[in-house]
């Protein structure tokens, strides 16, 4: 059985009021998501990401096709206690507390006294906020809702838990420990299916992924598969040495970029030789601060597919 | 059920928490407790003003309160997209409206509470403050009778809340329903001229027509006794409960429309 399943599922809409136009959200979709997997579903701003998830939710209808959650269609109520949700940019009442908020989710949820109170201390604990789980939340900055947020879907130690952009708002600490939690709740067994367009985000954490443009599938499939691990030349970063000396150590074929601070940018062609590179380095007695493989990378290969789509739909 | 129960609570809990809710309340209890100097100004007629003015400030702020924290129940939870959370966790549609709807009403009776408990504070100040005598031939100042005036603001108000409920189930803006939901109650005042438009308009087309707009607009007219409780005129029981089963009936109509309209609605 698949965790989640669609079959031309699809959204319609009707813009303009005087002069009603059919606008296509969300065409054709077919999905499956097996259970354990950390799904990505990419695709750039409009492309149909927050549409399928309202779909899967029921908070929108489709105009036609069906999903099913964990063998269930998506309306049936019991699903829900079985999954999680962050919505995009999350907001909550802002007369209640963190606490206060999740202790409700856990009512409807029909967690009771002493179970509620631990469930929910566990879960902010396991988000990373402390004392503020106090404070109402109009005193929230935009990466603490996402918090708060990310607490909510994980409640009820959800099967599958559907993640919008949880990314969203987070600076680089907090997107770590988010990565760091979908990682742990893979290892739990839970499904994870989320929307992003962090490609990096996607290409260390899921094992498939779902590229969407123009409300279309453009295609889906693991991370591997998708993107082979072909190197293409290496990235160095080296210091103390004179741009001739930096020349000598490219070759004539590398590119080189001053950064700043003596600090210098070389980029080798994949004919190059890293490690007469690396000798020539370390003869000028100079300092190597990095190096690293160029390789296709997730982003550039959504990027071609993503343009790929366009000029279909254009033509 | 429950889950109906959880929502009206927390409706409950986040409402009671509302500066605007607090400050319309205070406003109201200074307006009646400023009736009292009004009062002092009207030689003779001091109490009767305090009861007027004290009823019509229950009802005109219940009003504001029932309007626009009624608007904003479901309107403000789209628009900031908190529903989002809320509708996917084990709640049904209906459940959440109807939750939302009992909560904002036990707010409002809360809030009419603590308004008709300073109400009867300041008549019972003036009840001892004024020599003994004055209220001879006319209703004491306390007059239990006047709780059926505020009841019958309650079921008012239940259906204001009721109408404002309806209107933002379906529209997106929080303003458009507030206006509907003032233009509605400003209609339902004039229930009685609507009913008796024959006599004043001969045309039997423009008759037929206050005829069925008297029939389905809510008659705000009806909740009205707060001159008659004022000067000690009976209002008869089965007056009262005609009213309030009015007002159910009403209610219920408004609550059945609003899920059925929820229930399809897409959170675009």
């Amino acid at each position: 059985m698949d965790a989640i399943r669609t079959e031309g599922l699809t959204k319609h809409y009707s813009v303009g009021f005087w002069r009603p136009r059919p606008y296509v959200a969300l065409e054709g979709l077919d999905l499956e998501v097996a259970p354990g997997e950390i799904f990505g579903f990419l695709g750039p701003n409009g492309a149909g990401k927050t549409t399928t998830l309202k779909l899967l939710m029921q908070l929108i209808f489709p105009t036609s096709g069906r999903a099913e959650i964990l063998g269930r269609p998506v309306g049936d109520v019991s699903v829900r206690r079985r999954i999680g949700y962050l919505p995009e940019n999350p907001f909550f009442y802002d007369n209640l507390t963190a606490e206060e908020l999740l202790a409700y989710f856990a009512r409807l949820f029909g967690f009771h006294g002493q179970e509620r109170a631990t469930r929910v201390s566990r879960i902010l604990d396991e988000v990373g906020l402390g004392a503020e789980r106090r404070f109402q939340l109009r005193k929230y900055s935009k990466g603490m809702l996402q918090r708060v947020g990310l607490a909510q879907a994980l409640l009820n130690d959800p099967e599958v838990v559907f993640l919008d952009e949880p990314m969203s708002g987070l600076d680089p600490l907090g997107r770590r420990d988010v990565r760091d939690l979908i990682l742990r709740l893979r290892d739990r067994g839970t499904t994870v299916f989320f929307s992003s367009h962090i490609l990096s985000d996607a290409e260390t954490l899921c094992s498939r992924v779902a590229i969407v443009a123009h409300g279309k599938l453009v295609t889906a499939g693991s991370v591997a598969e998708l993107v082979p691990f072909r190197v293409r030349g290496w990235d160095l970063i080296v210091s103390n040495l004179t741009i001739a000396q930096v020349h000598d150590v490219g070759g004539p074929d590398a590119v080189v970029r001053e950064i700043a601070d003596g600090r210098h940018h070389v980029i080798l062609p994949e004919a190059a030789s890293l490690d007469s590179a690396l000798s020539r380095v370390t003869t000028h007695r100079g300092q190597l601060l990095s190096v690293n493989p160029v390789r296709d990378t997730l982003e550039d290969y959504f990027l071609a597919r993503v343009r790929q789509a366009e000029r279909r739909e254009v033509g | 059920m429950r889950s109906t129960l959880l929502v009206a609570i927390h409706v409950f809990r986040d409402s009671v928490r509302d500066k605007v809710l607090y400050s319309i309340v205070a406003f109201a209890i200074i307006l009646m407790a400023s009736s009292f100097l009004m009062g002092q100004l009207t030689a003779g007629q001091d109490v009767k003003i305090i009861k007027d003015l004290g009823l019509a400030a229950m009802s005109l702020f219940g009003l504001f309160i029932a309007i626009f924290i009624g608007v904003g129940l479901v309107s403000r939870e789209i628009e900031r997209r908190s529903i989002y959370a809320v509708l996917a966790k084990p709640v049904l549609r209906h459940e959440f409206i109807v939750g939302k709807y009992l909560g904002l009403v036990g707010t409002l009776f809360v809030n009419l509470a603590v308004m008709a408990i300073a109400y009867y504070g300041v008549l019972e100040y003036m009840a001892l403050t004024l020599p003994a005598g004055a209220f001879t031939g006319g209703p004491p100042a306390t007059d239990p009778r006047l709780l059926l005036a505020v009841g019958l603001i309650g079921a008012e108000l239940a259906l204001v809340t009721a109408i404002a409920l309806f209107w933002s189930s379906f529209s997106s803006s929080a303003l458009l329903s507030a206006a509907f939901t003032a233009g509605l109650w400003v209609a339902g005042q004039f229930g009685a001229d609507l009913r008796n438009f024959d006599q004043v308009v001969a045309s039997p087309v423009a008759v037929w027509l206050a005829r069925g707009l008297y029939y389905v607009l809510p008659n705000f007219a009806a909740f009205d006794i707060k001159a008659q409780v004022v000067h000690g005129a009976t209002v008869s029981g089965d007056y009262m409960a005609a009213t309030l089963a009015y007002a159910m009936a009403y209610i219920a109509m408004l609550i059945v429309a609003a899920v059925l309209v929820f229930s399809r609605r897409d959170f675009k």
